[in-house]
């Protein structure tokens, strides 16, 4: 995954940083199978390696294959980027060990769920049953979400008429 | 787009059916294994997307419209909303299931599983939404939109 990072920061044909990006998520989607995450796994593989690599693809057809060069000098990005890591880095040390029963994240509401799936809802996948039963709200607001980027999209891009010829090629440019 | 090549046509004529039935098993199967509405709705969309992807983009607005997709975006969140008014009426809370169905449980499962109809529907109306809105030209929007 690091090799691919550094392919995507450092290629200039966004093409080929498209389908990079596509690797880098199939990488994430194996890593979250190997972690037991299933459903997560099958969502990133099938958004993030599938669909955004599509959608972008098709952007590209919108717009230019090359990257155009950096305006700015990169050392302000470098330092927020190094200092997000390096503070990253630094709270992952008081993280639990990986897979530790005993971590506040397995001893809030966790074991409560466990319990109570199965007698109150007899689904046996735990993940469906919290996210569209306990978590119905959540849920029903997560596909308002959609609905509304589906809808921006709509509004931004169908509205479009027929470019003049001189408007046109700015168009092109800024997008 | 790549309307030459006879081995990717093939090939693609094949996967389709296994993709959109797997889809589907992923949505109806949501309660037992992984996945649900989310997953199965970018499959299914990925499906349609693959088939303009190799046969032209008008070629899959003929098979499935522009219209019918538009309509599905708001549908799926008309579905998920109707749900929870159903158990309102019903005599429970919003987003209630257990009232649905005849035992608990039973309301449950319909309960969840209507609500996940909801998600596939907005989901995959969405993905195609976009994709059907960035892979055709402006030029193309006056005749086909």
């Amino acid at each position: 995954m690091v090799a691919v990072v550094i392919g995507i920061v450092r290629v200039r044909n966004l093409f080929a940083v498209v389908m990079l990006g596509g690797i880098y998520s199939f990488l994430m989607a194996t890593i979250l199978y190997v972690l037991d995450a299933v459903d997560v796994s099958m969502t990133e593989a099938a958004v993030g390696a599938g669909m955004s690599t599509v959608l972008l693809l098709a952007t590209l057809a919108l717009t230019k294959v090359r990257e155009a060069a950096p305006v700015h000098p990169p050392a302000l990005p470098l330092a927020v980027a190094l200092l997000t890591g390096a503070a990253l880095i630094y709270a992952s040390v008081d993280l639990p060990p990986f897979g530790d029963p005993s971590g506040p994240g397995h001893r809030h509401v966790a074991p409560e769920y466990i319990a109570r799936v199965m007698p109150e809802t007899g689904v046996p996948n735990i993940v469906t049953a919290v996210l569209a039963s306990y978590r119905g709200y959540d849920t029903l607001g997560e596909t308002t979400v959609i609905f509304t980027a589906g809808i921006g999209v709509l509004a931004l891009l169908v509205g479009r008429r027929r470019p003049r010829k001189a408007t046109g090629k700015s168009n092109g440019e800024t997008a | 787009m790549l309307h030459d090549t006879v081995i990717l046509r093939v090939v693609v004529k094949l996967m389709l059916p296994p993709i959109l039935l797997y889809a589907l098993y992923v949505q109806a199967h949501g309660d037992y294994g992984p996945g649900g509405g989310f997953q199965a709705g970018v499959s299914a969309a990925a499906a349609i997307i693959l088939y303009a992807l190799v046969f032209g983009v008008p070629e899959a607005r003929r098979v499935v419209p522009l219209a019918v997709v538009r309509a599905m975006v708001p549908l799926g969140v008309l579905i998920y909303g109707g749900v929870g008014v159903a158990g309102l009426l019903l005599g429970g809370n919003y987003l209630d299931y257990n009232v649905l169905g005849a035992t608990a449980k039973g309301g449950q499962h319909l309960g969840i599983l209507l609500v996940e109809v909801g998600v596939f529907v907005t989901v995959s109306g969405t993905m195609l939404t976009i994709f059907y809105s960035f892979s055709s030209k402006p030029e193309d929007e006056g005749s086909a939109g």
